[in-house]
């Protein structure tokens, strides 16, 4: 629980001066993310950056310091009975909120209950300027100024150094049971979608390995008659199941060498025809699938599909990981990039190589 | 900033009637005249001209041309908004987006609709409603507001505590660049690879590019909803009781509150059997399932009356439901009878505040000699007080102004924002300076050079000049020292 604001904001205008580039770590819990770390480049470490700054249940809102590990926000919010709906993947006991947002990671209830970036509400930042800023703020509705909290999901740290959070919570769930029965894996897409849009209390939908998996939560009378109307047996270790999907320590993630593809498409869109295990979750908005190829092959699928593909984890990752973007929209994010950054000192080449 | 225009008013518009119908290219005063503001009419001005391209290639060419001129480029949607946003540039030109109204396709299991920026919010719903779906976002102007410019302004509306604002509930936009390039931004998945420009540009207010087309994601509707109606003695019961319902683990489809005045006001108008006699009023939409629904509604009476509600009432049809709503849902013309003008605000105030801030702006409504009416999106804690005044009379709307800061400035002060939904447009400009410091401010202008270098899009709105903020920060110092020295006289 310390404060050390002002530490990280010394070390970046000493990097500014000296010429340094400077990797931002926190829990080092999601360094297989992006392209390799840049090797010449110094440690600007916030996992000491820590604490709960300011929590109202009654108001919905919590404000932390970016290092805090998701584990410490998640007991705070279950003391009041609330929880982070956006599930965020814990990678192990250091995976931090600021991570989570820089990473822009949710788990299975994302499509329902919106993902990490949907529930930041205001951000502090040090850009490469060394200046301490301020974006957003503690209130759900606030539209003065452009939206750089949301900004920062999936910027992978590029922009700045957020030293603190602001995020909506919302209260846990009174009941929740998961639906499991079989399925092949044409049919399962047109099955998800077709229940989510039914108005019944639906918060994860996937499918593996022949099964689809429904979770149902919220008022418990609710769940148990949806459940009883809908075909597909309880599970009885469904939780489980659920965290482990969260967590990637489902069988399909967990113990693989093979490079992990992550296809972020259209619900609806027909699943790429590629060879091997696809496990497909959001209700088919997010497909991930295991097995050797190029990402230049890769794109065009993912663009038939209406979205993007990114190399997820393994594979060759000293060169491009992420979809690659038409230049009218390279040359703005580098501008932006410049309007932050403007020496490159964060996380260079982490994102793309020319950024 | 932009620089005066490399062009004369007369060959501009004859480089625009080259590609687009002269009929539609606009340069008398005479057809103009209604594009001088948009629903903040007291913020006016006269662009050089207004152009009513048809397709994306004409914007395209249009920004061009401008971008090249350097002439300043205002976009207009239905002109509803509520900051001035879309107040033309006298040395610009006034890009209507009228003419693209059409709902492109949409798409009943995937839940999506695709649609041109100048389709109007309630068309989305109603189009959609033959699938069982919706659009989550219903701000108050949403017969006539369009999604270019909700997009442009990230609109709200009653429900955002639950189903969110625009930035929520949107897949992708088109947009055209100021440099003239069409980009897509955002796309079919949830989420993209690389900064979350679709984040950034979701209420921007027409500083960061041109919207063509978008893509929203559409809600199933829920099988019932029902509201309950709670009147209180006390605005700090009623606050409480906003806060009893949240602890209590309910998320309200929509939880609005209104002061005495409103009530009045709004009853009057609406017939809508308000407990005329309450100092605040309730409205608490449960929305889902038959069971949760049931459920839900139980408890909300239940901690209302324990919160000590004078009078309770659940809706117990349709009908009953929706006539609770028309009240609160006319409120704003219902206060427009029982003034000649009103002035409505925007600011955002963590919801734990809510009864010292009614207070504390009940004393200023005594100091500035305004009246003032409360709604309130309580549960997101989005304050709409309506200044009542009468623009006849001189000097009284640069008070109400005055009064309006003073309310922003309260927002602010305890932990709050100026605009939860309405934008900064040109309207609250100068207060941008009380929520931000000029470094922030400095960010915001280095980050819309990065979308236009050269600042031709929508310029002096919504971010204001450094220069300019230093003066207004210095002149409220001045203020706020004469007051203590006046409150240590007196």
């Amino acid at each position: 629980m310390a404060d050390i604001s002002q530490k990280l904001q010394e070390q970046v205008l000493q990097a500014r001066t000296s010429g340094e580039k400077l990797n931002i770590v926190g829990g080092g819990s999601k360094t297989f993310i992006g392209r390799e770390a840049n090797a010449d480049a110094g440690t600007l470490d916030i996992s000491g950056h820590t604490g709960i700054v300011d929590y109202h249940p009654v108001e919905l809102v919590m404000t932390v310091r970016a290092g805090t590990p998701l584990i410490d926000i998640e007991t705070a919010l279950a003391e009041q009975g609330q929880a982070l709906h956006f599930e965020p993947p814990h990678f192990g006991p250091g995976s931090t909120i600021g991570g989570t947002l820089a990473c822009n990671l949710s788990g299975p209830a994302r499509p329902w209950a919106g993902s990490v970036r949907d529930q930041v509400l205001g951000i502090r930042l040090i850009n490469g300027k060394g200046e301490h800023l301020r974006f957003g703020g503690e209130v759900m509705k606030n539209v003065a100024g452009y939206d750089v909290s949301r900004l920062q999901a999936g910027a992978l740290g590029t922009l700045g150094v957020m030293t603190e959070i602001s995020l909506k919570v919302m209260p846990g769930p009174a009941a929740s049971l998961t639906l499991v029965q079989d399925m092949a894996i044409d049919e399962v897409l047109h099955y998800m979608n077709s229940r989510a849009a039914e108005p019944k209390p639906i918060t994860a939908a996937c499918w593996f390995d022949g099964k689809v998996y429904l979770r149902l939560s919220g008022a418990k009378t609710a769940v148990e008659a949806t459940a009883e109307k809908w075909s597909g047996d309880i599970m009885a270790n469904g939780e489980a199941f659920w965290r482990s999907v969260q967590d990637m320590q489902h069988e399909f993630f967990a113990g693989q060498s093979a490079p992990l593809w992550r296809f972020s498409v259209g619900s609806t869109a027909t699943n790429p025809g590629l060879d091997g295990e696809w496990f497909i979750d959001w209700a088919g908005s997010q497909r991930w699938f295991r097995g050797a190829g190029e990402l230049g092959d890769m794109e065009p699928l993912a663009r038939a599909a209406g979205g993007q593909v990114s190399l997820f984890r393994g594979g060759d990752r000293t060169g491009e990981v992420m979809h690659s973007q038409p230049n009218a929209l390279k040359t703005i994010q580098q501008r932006v990039k410049s309007s932050f950054d403007p020496d490159g000192i964060f996380n260079p080449g982490r994102l793309y190589s020319w950024m | 900033m932009t620089t005066k225009p490399r062009i004369s008013k007369a060959e501009l518009a004859d480089q625009f009637r080259t590609f687009i119908d002269p009929e539609y290219v606009i340069t008398d005063d005479e057809t103009i005249k209604p594009y001088e503001c948009d629903g903040m009419s007291m913020y006016c001005e006269m662009p050089l001209l207004v152009v009513l391209p048809e397709t994306v290639t004409q914007v395209q060419r249009v920004m061009r041309i401008c971008h090249e001129h350097g002439v300043p480029v205002v976009a207009r949607g239905a002109g509803t908004g509520l900051s001035g946003g879309a107040m033309p540039n006298k040395e610009g030109v006034v890009l209507s987006l009228a003419k693209f109204n059409r709902i492109l396709n949409i798409d009943p299991l995937a839940r999506t609709a695709r649609l041109q920026p100048g389709v109007r919010n309630l068309a989305i719903s109603e189009e959609a409603a033959q699938y069982g779906l919706y659009y989550g976002p219903d701000p108050s102007s949403q017969i006539a507001c369009t999604i270019g410019g909700n997009v442009a302004e990230n609109s709200g509306g009653v429900h955002c505590l639950k189903y969110g604002l625009t930035v929520h509930n949107i897949l992708s936009v088109e947009m055209v660049t100021a440099e003239g390039d069409v980009v897509t931004i955002g796309s079919d998945g949830l989420d993209g690879c690389g900064m979350d420009l679709l984040a950034v540009f979701t209420g921007s207010e027409g500083l960061l590019g041109v919207v063509t087309e978008v893509k929203v994601k559409l809600l199933t509707k829920p099988e019932v909803a029902r509201v309950v109606m709670a009147g209180f003695d006390s605005v700090q019961k009623a606050g409480d009781a906003v806060g009893g319902i949240i602890s209590h683990g309910i998320i309200p489809g929509g939880l609005e509150m209104m002061d005495g005045h409103a009530i009045v006001a709004a009853d009057d108008f609406a017939g809508a059997g308000y407990p005329r006699e309450a100092k605040a009023l309730l409205l608490c939409e449960v929305d889902g399932t038959e069971e949760e629904v049931h459920e839900h509604i139980a408890e909300a009476e239940a901690v209302f009356r324990k919160l000590g509600a004078t009078s309770v009432r659940t809706s117990q049809s349709e009908q009953e439901r929706t006539l609770l709503w028309l009240g609160r849902k006319s409120a704003f013309p219902a206060v427009g009878r029982i003034s000649p003008d009103y002035y409505c605000m925007d600011g955002t105030i963590p919801r734990r505040h809510i009864a010292q801030v009614l207070t504390d702006m009940q004393k200023l409504s005594e100091e500035f000699g305004l009246r003032v009416a409360n709604v309130f999106h309580a549960g997101d804690g989005n304050l709409h007080p309506l200044i009542l005044f009468d623009a006849n009379v001189p000097g009284e709307f640069e008070r109400t102004e005055a009064f309006g800061a003073a309310i922003l400035k309260m927002c602010v002060d305890v932990g709050g924002c100026i605009t939860g939904e309405h934008g900064v447009g040109v309207e609250k400009i100068r207060q941008m300076a009380v929520q931000f410091s000029d470094q922030e401010l400095q960010q915001f202008h280095d980050l819309k050079a990065a979308f236009d270098p050269t600042g031709i899009l929508n310029p002096g709105k919504a971010v204001p000049a450094l220069k300019f903020c230093q003066e207004y920060r210095s002149l409220e110092h001045k203020q706020h020292k004469h007051e203590h020295t006046e409150a240590a006289h007196g």
